[in-house]
């Protein structure tokens, strides 16, 4: 036997035992299966806040997980992003509604690693813990709000849920190959406990409520 | 190698003796001091946390429910899992133990030429003993969440679930930063030697050729990974590299997306008093021109299914709640459980793998039973200690003069004679014997603490006395 | 109402002042209590090592004792609690830790003693926990605490708040022994927290705990007693209060 048809062999010897892992898993999981226990309803928490409520209730849930967040005019956005940050040399946005340069899917992940701010459009956001829904489609890439040193999300203050019941119940319909909750900025506490922000991803995070 | 690294090395075989590491963890009562301090801080602010959230006991009951559910299907779900996450364009590899797991890791690198990997916290990658493996057949593996990086640096197990680290103090992290990393050899500011760490590992994410990540939730229904950290290292690890395998064990799966609420709501609560860490990452298709890996591993997993007494363990979101409230691990450090996870969720999982090695875990607990009150999704973790303990002994790792002991005691105590005999010559003893003998070396008690006042009559004595002519 | 007195044998033995004050409680609250002299050990150190089969005959022993009780009331949530949980068949739920007996069967309301002193109040695990006498501090429902409950009924009593309400004390049975070191560290932190808040007098629904901390307590001179709370509802605490 040759080395090449000697591996071919050896890979289908491989393939079988592992889809013998497969049914052997399976298997042994469907003999120990315990007395089948029903599913619960989920039913999220009867919240009958009003918007007004919610966008109050996020605002604080935001700025507990150490975010900015401040109320702009929907028109005003990048306004708000250069007075936020004056000394920025880059800021990028992957939607072509507002007026920065243009992140995409094909930029070096240098070049993203240098990048300044990070400009998203928020999906909505949650009032219990100030988290934000960002789908992958407006990040420009998957990398980007991971690498950017600050994170900038503008969020319609109307699309802002209660609870992680009602924001996960949005996932059903999520047509994405990815997408995030984001809850402040990148950060650690595994040296005794300290918090320190800005541990591998943006070492800011503005939320700007329009 | 510190003592920690020597500490693990050299017993990896042996069997565990809780009480011996955990005496030269409680010997140095300044760390014990601090250990017991810092992780309470995190009970109490997982504590507010919850409080805040209404119908908290309520979540934690549909927590529990969902997953008993899942696990009552759990071949289902599996079948479902895997057709959603192939049609989403990944791959799906089962592993029947840690070898095959390994094994199947290696061949993903090895087929992908992959030198460099960045490898986020995964409790099953420990398990399974994946970065030794990895490292002896030439990969480089560097572990990207902080702790982990610091615990692996330190060529030492983690000690905590969410927190690796916690056993080491900043001045000993200074020290191995400015070692490894050239930070100055005076610097402990936590900011600092974060940000060192941020650019040494920024350049290793831009460079490596593949993330390994673990999974906190997998839905079965759309074939999403759920991946939850604060750093962003999970996230970071697997966006850039071109290839991501993520690994997990055949519990993590719920039914649908609607569920994930339910745990995300109670996960970050339970672990660190966060409402929701920073990022809740839902992977659902690679990126084009990129793969995704999916390690399904059941390393005795579908063994403990079957055990009706111990299946509940299988629950666990690994969100270290248990730990942080349990007044011995306080006391007693991770690593002196020899195990991973450690703790009392570690001391009901690790028997189960390895009864010889870890007989001792399930005695390294005065049952007080508030691991299963914290715990988000109602593992019955002490009475599950209780159980492996009846299991131990019932497969000769009780040592014998205990076991022989108890069984005289009930003996003793199956005869109000014999019983009354032995409680007077208790007394007497207690009462007459000279010091030097009552406080002997064999008496572990005595060591630090007076033996009981014994009164000259027992209850027993006096009821007759005074009651018995009535 | 016919009440059978259990008195664990840790009590029996080294404790009986807290069997005389529980007999001489439920007396005065108007049982009809009687002590089948014939008892011995409920069988929990053996099951808690791992050798429940060596319990087995305890078991047997207890409930033959005890028949025709309507209740068993004894001053140990620990040995109740092994008796209402791990005993093989059905559980027997006439068995009654004291307070929890004071109050939810006889549901008393006000109690004729005093006790003037400093009291820290050590909320026993399996109590807490297991028999759910008071509200763990870890758990999101509203606060209950039967023995404080109880304790505040006593005229002069000063209880006092604690830093770790809960917190346990590092007994455990066979703990103590097995790993003495993390063990006594516990009941040392516990002392701590008492010594703290300017305690005299540590009591508590268990023997055990109190004994494991009077060893230490004793051990290291420290200003402070320890009394079962039987002693203190029934007003027998003041007597030996001197």
């Amino acid at each position: 036997m040759n080395r090449k048809r000697r591996q071919n062999a050896l890979g289908r010897a491989e393939h079988r035992t592992r889809n013998g892992a497969r049914a052997a898993i399976l298997e042994a999981v469907r003999r120990a299966r315990p007395r089948a226990a029903p599913l619960p309803l989920v039913a999220g928490v009867q919240d009958t806040a009003g918007d007004a409520e919610l966008v109050a209730r996020f605002m604080a849930s935001a700025q507990a997980a150490s975010a900015t967040v401040r109320m702009v005019e929907a028109g005003s956005v990048e306004a708000a992003v250069r007075e936020a940050f004056p000394g920025a040399a880059s800021i990028a946005s992957a939607t072509p509604a507002w007026s920065f340069e243009q992140a995409n899917p094909a930029d070096e992940a240098s070049a993203l690693a240098r990048l300044d701010v990070l400009v998203c459009p928020g999906a909505f956001g949650v009032a219990e813990n100030g988290a934000v829904w960002l789908a992958e489609s407006g990040m420009g890439s998957r990398a980007a709000p991971f690498l950017a040193q600050h994170l900038v999300l503008a969020l319609d203050r109307s699309a802002i849920v209660p609870d992680m019941h009602a924001a996960c119940d949005r996932l059903k319909t999520f047509g994405e190959g990815y997408g995030a909750f984001v809850a402040g900025p990148s950060k650690t506490a595994d040296i005794e406990q300290t918090l320190v922000i800005g541990a591998h991803g943006p070492r800011s995070l503005t939320v700007l409520l329009t | 190698m510190n003592d920690g690294a020597r500490l693990a090395a050299a017993d990896r075989s042996a069997r565990v003796r809780h009480a011996d590491r955990a005496a030269r963890f409680v010997a140095d009562a300044g760390q014990t001091d601090w250990h017991d301090a810092v992780l309470w801080r995190i009970r109490g602010k997982r504590d507010a946390a919850a409080g805040r959230v209404e119908g908290w006991e309520r979540l934690r009951a549909l927590a529990s429910e969902i997953k008993e559910h899942t696990l009552s299907r759990l071949d289902e779900y599996l079948a479902a899992f895997e057709e959603a996450a192939t049609a989403n364009g990944a791959q799906v590899h089962w592993a029947a133990d840690a070898d095959a797991h390994n094994r199947i890791v290696r061949d993903v690198l090895r087929a992908r030429g992959v030198r460099r990997v960045v490898k986020s916290k995964s409790m099953l990658t420990e398990e399974c003993g994946l970065n030794p493996y990895l490292e002896a057949r030439g990969f480089e593996v560097v572990d990207t969440d902080l702790g982990e990086r610091i615990v692996q640096l330190r060529e030492e197990p983690p000690s905590h679930l969410v927190a690796p680290a916690i056993h080491v103090r900043k001045e000993e992290i200074a020290a191995l930063f400015h070692e490894k990393l050239g930070t100055p050899a005076d610097a402990d500011d936590p900011r600092l030697l974060a940000a060192a760490m941020r650019e040494d590992l920024r350049a290793r994410f831009l460079a490596a050729d593949a993330a390994i990540t673990g999974v906190n939730f997998a839905v079965a229904s759309t074939g999403a990974l759920v991946l939850v950290t604060n750093e962003g290292n999970a996230d970071l690890g697997a966006h850039l590299a071109p290839a991501h395998i993520a690994c997990m064990g055949i519990e993590k799966l719920i039914p649908k997306p609607e569920h994930l609420g339910v745990f995300l709501r109670l996960l970050a609560r339970s672990a660190t008093g966060q409402p929701l860490s920073v990022y809740t990452s839902y992977f659902c298709r690679p990126p084009p021109g990129r793969e995704l890996h999916i390690v399904l591993v059941d390393n005795g997993r579908s063994r403990r299914l079957a055990q009706p007494d111990f299946r509940a363990a299988l629950k666990c979101i690994r969100c270290g709640a248990c730990l942080n409230t349990c007044p011995v691990y306080r006391r007693s450090g991770g690593h002196s459980y020899g195990a991973t996870p450690s703790g009392p969720i570690g001391a009901i999982l690790a028997p189960g793998m390895d009864m010889k090695r870890y007989a001792s875990l399930p005695f390294a607990s005065s049952l007080c039973g508030s691991c299963s009150d914290v715990c988000p999704v109602k593992i019955d973790i002490h009475a599950q200690l209780h159980r492996w303990r009846q299991v131990a002994a019932r497969e000769g790792y009780v040592a014998w003069p205990k076991r022989w002991g108890m069984r005289v005691a009930g003996w003793i105590v199956r005869s109000p004679r014999r019983y009354r005999l032995a409680g007077r010559l208790a007394r007497a003893w207690l009462r007459h014997a000279p010091r030097r003998l009552r406080y002997g070396s064999w008496n572990a008690w005595g060591r630090a603490r007076e033996l009981p006042r014994v009164p000259d009559r027992s209850f027993g004595e006096w009821y007759a006395a005074e009651r018995g002519k009535k | 109402m016919k009440v059978g007195l259990f008195a664990p044998c840790y009590i029996d033995q080294f404790y009986p002042q807290a069997a005389v004050a529980t007999l001489e409680l439920l007396e005065r609250l108007g049982c009809d209590v009687a002590y089948p002299r014939g008892q011995t050990c409920c069988g929990q150190p053996m099951a808690n090592a791992g050798c429940a089969p060596a319990a087995e005959a305890a078991h047997r022993h207890v409930a033959a004792c005890f028949e025709g009780f309507d209740y068993v009331v004894g001053p140990s949530g620990s040995c109740v609690l092994h008796l209402r949980e791990h005993v093989e068949g059905a559980p027997d739920a006439r068995y009654y830790e004291l307070c929890q007996f004071l109050v939810e069967v006889l549901q008393v309301e006000r109690l004729d003693a005093a006790f003037a002193c400093r009291v820290g109040l050590h909320a026993s695990c399996h109590g807490l926990r297991g028999l759910r006498l008071a509200r763990a501090s870890e758990r999101q429902e509203p606060p209950f605490d039967y023995v404080a409950y109880l304790l505040d009924m006593v005229d002069g009593v000063e209880r006092v708040p604690l830093d770790r309400p809960d917190e346990c004390c590092g007994f455990g049975g066979m703990f103590a022994i097995e790993e003495e070191a993390v063990s006594v560290r516990m009941g040392a932190d516990r002392l701590a927290d008492h010594l703290r808040q300017r305690v005299e007098v540590i009591t508590g629904t268990d023997m055990s705990c109190l004994m494991h901390l009077e060893g230490l307590i004793r051990r290291r001179n420290l200003p402070l007693r320890v009394l079962h709370v039987a002693e203190i509802l029934n007003g027998s605490g003041e007597a030996r209060n001197g």
